[in-house]
């Protein structure tokens, strides 16, 4: 009886958000016309095709207890190497995309070395990771590099039909694919046991036997990996390279995570969750953009709001299952 | 408490030696129309604000906690302040001290919140000051309506840029909450509970310390700094800004509290490590505009120098890369430090 009270607070969390999700597209259907499609919907992803390849990266990083506040400023310094890979070094897409995905790697693979190896805070390593990233960007270029390139503009414009009149981009497949395959990691292969383990208890999985160092360099490289994958997406999207690029994302990320259902002490969340979060922060923008009078703010108001509902609920489930049950084990 | 403080100060040395070599007048301190100007007076002064939010946040994270929500705090003071004298004029002191009673008021509501959701709800510190963080610029943003707000009243132009013996006023106002903090941590028990609460909230709870309260504590005292500086920043520019006042001031003041030697896991905290901590970010600031550096690179310089500064503090760092004899002598520092 207990484990089945157990596996539903698990999941509530999740629960909760895709039904926050259909609330509130039902509730901008009935309220605006024009709403309620499928074109809608798919803009959703297609809006934030970024997004959630970065917030899949985070929501490793935050299972395993982590947190990693370079990755915005990843995405800014991917787009403004490609841009300017592209565009002053005139080189092909097939150099210019693994180069630029390397940069988020490395730096990711760097900062996972510092935190593992000399016992270093994520917090103020992510944040180094943010200043040189940033900083890193301005040395590339202070202007906007604006890409004018056969490759790039294909990849932003293509319309891949879907039925209806229904289209997506290129960036919404390459998103799935990464979610799949995130999925698949996190729940089937023994990174991701380990990653769990991790934010479960660093002692525990240490005393286990289980690759404690390995994994958590692994974490931040699949998380720097997640964000320059990000950045080339944005790039399609933007067609510019520019060292303002995404400012603040961390945050959206982390809420988008949080609002997903994964909770920030590590050790419980799903790749899924934190798809839908990105899907609810969208539908916020959408909603918006609908009421064309409701000024850009409210979004931020809306955002911390449901922050504080979705984390009242959490800390509600987690309270309810410790006092179910008094091994470690909940969670 | 050596050990910690000696690595913050030798770099602040090194950073003001730097300015020195490229400016022969940069310790210089002159008179200039009956006040003292130089760079270090200057350095001092701005960095009045993010001194202020610096020792505010020493003590949350000495509770192992994290004021996510300074920088938005700083925007809403602001605001609200230069909401409330925008229409004001003259020399008449009322609406100054309304300004400065609602922005009192408001920066001890908003560490009410965040103290709150810590300590009631038991909301993990980062995630309910992230709220603050992100709802905060809104709501500043709705006071002054997205715009611009510019103020044309002499009295709280004074707060942030006026002079007292001969020294800016903020200077004044820094001193005075550093005396405050110093004095209630370190000569009433109040530090010590800070410190136990930070080190095992539980293990406090059980010898008869009010953890709950300790928390709710910190953090409006955090609300209230940052609701100072938020005054000393809008009226140093005459002017409110929603959107960007106190960007980025949450990272800036965690950095000058780490590097001034207070781990973020929480229990002992250094004061003054921390306002040298916040020194060195100004300093260094000042020190890239003044050698002319492109202030572009400033952010790779800024990431460089507190990758520097904390792995000189990490014990596994010196161990690994001073060896075998000091790693030995660090050890034995750390272990005083940790009973101390």
């Amino acid at each position: 009886m207990t484990k089945k009270l157990q596996l539903d607070s698990k999941h509530l969390p999740l629960i909760a958000t895709i039904g926050l999700f259909i609330v509130m597209f039902i509730f901008g259907s009935l309220r605006y016309t024009g709403f309620f499609s499928t074109q809608v919907f798919l803009n959703l992803f297609i809006d934030n095709a970024f997004l959630i390849v970065v917030a899949v990266g985070m929501t490793f990083v935050i299972l395993s207890g982590g947190i990693d506040l370079s990755v915005g400023s990843i995405i800014a310094l991917t787009s403004m190497v490609a841009a300017s890979l592209t565009m002053n070094a005139q080189l092909s897409p097939v150099l210019v995309i693994p180069t630029s995905l390397l940069v988020g790697t490395i730096l990711g693979f760097c900062m996972g070395c510092l935190i593992q190896y000399f016992n270093l805070q994520p917090f103020i390593v992510t944040l180094a990771g943010m200043f040189l990233a940033r900083g890193l960007c301005y040395l590339i270029s202070v202007e906007s590099i604006t890409i004018d390139h056969g490759f790039f503009s294909f990849m932003a414009s293509t319309r891949i039909p879907v039925g209806g009149g229904n289209f997506i981009s290129i960036s919404v497949i390459i998103a799935m694919l990464v979610v799949i395959a995130a999925m698949f990691i996190a729940h089937y292969s023994k990174f991701g046991r380990n990653v769990y383990a991790l934010g479960g208890s660093e002692q525990s999985a240490l005393l286990m036997g289980l690759p404690v160092a390995k994994t958590k360099i692994l974490i931040y490289t699949v998380s720097g990996f997640c964000s320059s994958l990000a950045g080339i997406i944005f790039t399609f999207y933007m067609l510019s390279g520019y060292g303002l690029h995404a400012n603040g994302l961390e945050l959206d990320t982390i809420a988008a995570v949080v609002i997903g259902g994964t909770l920030l002490t590590g050790g419980a969340g799903y790749v899924a969750g934190s798809v839908v979060g990105v899907l609810i922060l969208g539908i916020i923008q959408t909603v918006i953009v609908f009421e064309g009078t409701l000024s850009s703010w409210w979004t931020k108001i809306a955002i911390g709001t449901l922050l504080l509902l979705f984390i009242v609920l959490q800390r509600v489930i987690v309270a309810r299952s410790k006092t179910n049950q008094t091994s470690v084990s909940s969670h | 408490m050596k050990s910690k403080l000696f690595w913050p100060i030798v770099i602040l040395l090194i950073i003001l030696l730097i300015n020195l070599f490229f400016d022969k007048n940069f310790f210089t301190i002159e008179v200039k129309n009956g006040y003292l100007t130089g760079s270090l007076i200057d350095i001092l002064n701005r960095g009045a604000p993010l001194l202020l939010v610096s020792i505010g946040m020493t003590l949350v994270i000495a509770t192992k906690g994290v004021d996510l929500g300074v920088g938005s705090v700083i925007a809403m003071a602001g605001a609200v302040g230069a909401m409330t004298v925008s229409g004001a004029s003259g020399d008449s002191l009322v609406p100054l001290f309304t300004a400065i009673g609602l922005v009192i008021g408001i920066s001890v509501l908003t560490g009410i919140w965040n103290g709150v959701l810590v300590s009631r709800i038991g909301v993990q510190p980062i995630v309910a000051t992230l709220i603050l963080m992100v709802a905060g610029r809104g709501i500043a943003q709705l006071i002054t309506d997205g715009q611009i707000m510019t103020v044309y009243y002499d009295p709280y132009t004074f707060i942030g840029g006026g002079h007292l013996l001969m020294l800016p006023f903020s200077i004044f106002i820094v001193a005075a909450v550093l005396a405050v903090a110093s004095l209630l941590t370190r000569k009433t028990a109040m530090g010590l509970f800070i410190e136990s609460v930070g080190t095992n909230p539980e293990a406090s709870r059980l010898s008869g310390i009010n953890s709950k309260n300790i928390l709710l504590m910190v953090y409006v005292f955090s609300g209230l700094c940052a609701g100072i500086a938020g005054l000393i920043l809008s009226s140093n520019v005459a002017s409110a800004d929603g959107n960007n006042a106190g960007l980025w001031y949450e990272l800036d003041a965690i950095l000058a509290v780490v590097i001034g030697g207070t781990s973020l896991n929480g229990g002992r905290f250094h004061l003054m490590g921390t306002v040298i901590g916040a020194l060195i970010i100004q300093s260094l600031t000042t020190t890239i505009y003044s050698i002319g550096i492109a202030p572009e690179i400033n952010l790779v310089v800024k990431a460089i120098v507190v990758l520097i500064v904390c792995l000189l503090q990490s014990p596994e760092f010196r161990k690994k890369v001073f060896g075998g004899f000091t790693a030995k002598k660090t050890e034995k520092k750390s272990e005083g430090v940790s009973v101390s």
